[in-house]
């Protein structure tokens, strides 16, 4: 009894230490996301702008701001766009992702310079999405490079204008997203791959296994958890694309708003007018989504356990 | 206990953030009312003394004017947005006008202006045509004859240029140094190759109506030029022109001369005499050299200077291959004003720089032979245009004015006829924003992605976004 008593004392004397070395991280979330969070969550349910110099709001108008959103019946147009665009960033993304990293996880391929490969697959990850958004719009621009050299070999008559063609513009966003991010999911799905216990191979080889039968019925199930992860965290930051389609098509979404994303709609109340109340409802419907989403991670890390 | 504890602490936190949102709505209602209207007996705090003057710009247009121009201005070496006048320094704020930036910047500080620091307050700030009234129709541009400006400073200003930054109550809170009526630039090479002559007049017949100037555009695809870069070149030709105005009556109106922009560009975009791109993209400054290929360019006196390379080797103007016309229709574009602002600590700089910049005709006519600009005096420009005033060129002499743009040719009698007819009675405060969306909305009918009306309803609803104030259809 009193040994566990002065554990018990002991404990307390430390968790205090815990709790001090916590206070700055309680501060900066209270000040910083809390009061953010809560005071969004409210405005939403007030008529507050701001026209050029002068103030409107905020009155009270209960959730006419949320029936505005339905009614109008843009933002799922929106969600459209930003799924569609993710999709086509994402399939090739974890393609190559799944390939590079079979080859570099491979112990039998033994790759020459794999580190030097894996900085340069990362690379593209660390421009600024703006730099490299302002890059591929100069790139295929009516004038750009891709254009001359495509009309300088004949492939093409006229020069074909990305940004002008929903294909292309989509396209073209799906593709900067996928070169940003393969390298990133490459490493992730590497590091999955090289926790697999390597006697399951060896004990494949053996059996004769071909290095199709390898991956297919070994490397993929085992890899089933992270690939979920992998694809729940993209499927979040593929919901919050902004950067690359405001800053290529300079915030119109063009052409005909089928590259505007639903960031992309948030900024546009937020940016001129300081729209507070419609900007609101709009990261409030955001919110919700982003948090059904969170917890299907959290389900599918629950199933892990239990299968253990 | 300890679990007791943290429960207080979070509700605490909760309710405090509830408080502070409720405090921050007060302080904002409060500002409501201070912002709005332009009040007559509103008492301007103007003193002198400040150390630093804070100029707000979005461009380095007014930063070189006064490099180049400005009396005992002295720009710092190495610093572009610094420099020192009568000992004060010159701090400049340079934020571009891209998606409103400018504005909204501006309009954050503005609100501020009166709790800021001396050395932070803003002194002077420029703005143009498009959303001039915004400023001028609040306390925060101080009318000029509170800075000691007098309308005999003022007489020689084209007219237009004063009713821009005039107020409800007929207070002139602005000047600017430069008048924007715009012309047609064209390719001479160009006009040579698909029309037979570079004359002036002959080109002006192709180009005098828009039926003709669409028949000739016609000529130049099949020559393989373009008429104009992109599409939104013609826009500001047909936008002059409105008998209604943007918003009337809280409402938002398409004017039929737009819609006839809508319609004549279309046939053009469809027929290849022009692209899609925006202005200012390097497609549309393509043009600037023989290799784009483009027939001609709308634009004021500005245009020249800032923005067509004619300091750069191989380019049109700086070969002196632009020649100079009416066009279809009188224009003008842009032109910045310079205003003082409520709270300035240094008015009587202000005024130096108002006086000195636009008032006065040697500085003008400088501005006219250094910077190809169209100044803001009626007597000087008419008296240039004419070839009563003299010039002195490289070697001293007295010659008539001429500009090395046009091959040796004086463009400001097209000017001059053109700045007489500025007519600025159909000016709102929304112009910026809808001009923006509208072109951003049509570009889509251009393309053919929708029909006229469904482009129409895109523009309705993006309008919507940046004035919700408004009505539409």
């Amino acid at each position: 009894m009193s040994q566990s008593k002065t554990r018990n004392s002991k404990a307390v004397s430390y968790n205090k230490w815990g709790y001090i070395f916590l206070i700055p991280f309680i501060v900066v979330y209270l000040l910083f996301q809390l009061v953010p969070l809560v005071t969004t969550i409210y405005y939403s349910f007030f008529d507050y702008y701001r026209m050029g110099l002068v103030y409107y709001g905020p009155f009270a108008n209960g959730i006419n701001n949320y029936t505005q959103i339905i009614n109008d019946g843009y933002i799922f147009t929106y969600f459209k766009n930003t799924i569609i665009m993710w999709i086509i960033g994402f399939v090739p993304q974890i393609l190559v992702s799944l390939l590079l990293g079979a080859w570099f996880s491979d112990n039998r391929l033994r790759l020459k310079g794999e580190s030097f490969f894996k900085t340069v697959i990362y690379l593209p990850n660390l421009i600024m999405a703006s730099a490299f958004a302002m890059l591929f719009f100069t790139l295929t621009s009516e004038r750009g490079p891709i254009n001359q050299i495509l009309t300088g070999l004949h492939i093409i008559k006229e020069p074909y204008i990305f940004l002008d063609h929903t294909a292309g513009a989509r396209g073209l966003v799906g593709f900067m997203n996928f070169i940003m991010w393969f390298g990133n999911t490459t490493i992730l799905l590497l590091a999955g791959m090289l926790g697999i216990d390597v006697s399951l191979f060896e004990a494949a080889e053996v059996d004769g296994a071909t290095s199709n039968q390898k991956f297919f019925r070994i490397t993929l199930p085992l890899l089933r958890p992270i690939l979920v992860y992998v694809l729940i965290t993209s499927l979040i930051g593929g919901l919050q694309m902004f950067d690359v389609p405001q800053i290529l098509t300079k915030g119109s979404g063009a052409p005909m708003e089928t590259t505007k994303t639903l960031i992309m709609y948030l900024n546009e109340y937020i940016k001129i007018t300081k729209n507070y109340g419609m900007a609101g409802a709009i990261s409030v419907i955001l919110f919700v989504l982003t948090g059904i989403l969170s917890v299907i991670v959290f389900q599918f890390s629950d199933n892990k356990t239990k299968v253990k | 206990m300890r679990k007791k504890a943290l429960s207080v602490l979070l509700t605490t936190a909760m309710v405090a953030s509830m408080f502070t949102a409720c405090g921050s709505k007060d302080s904002n209602s409060n500002s409501s009312t201070g912002g709005s209207g332009s009040d007559k007996n509103h008492e301007y705090t103007v003193s002198n003394g400040g150390k630093v003057l804070n100029i707000y710009v979005w461009n380095d247009e007014f930063i070189n004017r006064m490099k180049d121009h400005m009396p005992g201005y002295v720009a710092d070496e190495k610093d572009p947005l610094l420099g020192t006048l009568d000992g004060v320094t010159v701090k400049w704020t340079q934020v571009a006008s891209d998606n409103n930036a400018y504005q909204n910047n501006l309009d954050e500080k503005l609100q501020k202006q009166a709790t800021a620091a001396a050395d932070d307050k803003i002194d002077m700030f420029l703005m143009e045509a498009d959303y001039a009234l915004k400023y001028v129709d609040s306390n925060y541009t101080v009318p000029v004859d509170k800075l000691g400006i007098t309308a005999d400073d003022t007489k020689n200003m084209y007219k237009y240029t004063k009713d821009v930054v005039t107020d409800a109550n007929g207070q002139l809170k602005g000047l600017s140094w430069q008048g924007c009526p715009g012309i047609l630039f064209y390719n001479r090479a160009a006009a040579k190759e698909v029309l037979g002559t570079d004359d002036q007049a002959e080109v002006q017949k192709a180009v005098a109506d828009w039926d003709t100037y669409v028949a000739t555009a016609q000529k130049m695809v099949d020559a393989g030029y373009k008429m104009t870069a992109t599409s939104n070149d013609t826009y500001r030709v047909y936008s002059n022109n409105v008998t209604t105005k943007w918003v009337e009556d809280g409402k938002v109106n398409v004017d039929a001369n737009i819609k006839k922009w809508a319609e004549d560009t279309k046939k053009l975009v469809d027929m290849k005499a022009c692209g899609t791109a925006d202005l200012w993209s390097d497609d549309w400054s393509a043009g600037f050299y023989p290799t784009g290929k483009v027939f001609c360019y709308f634009g004021p006196a500005w245009l020249i200077n800032f923005c067509m390379a004619a300091d750069k080797e191989g380019s049109i103007a700086y070969e002196g291959g632009w020649g100079a016309t009416e066009g279809p229709q009188g224009f003008f574009w842009g032109g910045t004003w310079i205003a003082g602002c409520d709270f300035t600590d240094n008015a009587d700089l202000v005024k130096k720089i108002m006086i000195n910049m636009t008032c006065t005709d040697d500085i003008l006519v400088d501005i006219v032979v250094k910077d190809n600009d169209f100044t803001n005096s009626k007597p000087v420009m008419e008296a240039l245009a004419n070839g009563t005033k003299k010039v002195q060129d490289a070697d001293g002499n007295e010659v008539e004015y001429s500009s090395p743009v046009f091959g040796g040719i004086n463009p400001l009698s097209f000017y001059a006829k053109s700045a007489d007819k500025i007519d600025l009675s159909k000016l709102t405060g929304y112009d910026q924003g809808c001009n923006e969306k509208f072109q951003q909305a049509m570009k889509n009918y251009f393309l053919g992605e929708c029909s006229y009306d469904e482009a129409l309803k895109l523009f309705y609803k993006d309008i919507k976004v940046v004035y919700p104030n408004l009505k539409t259809e």
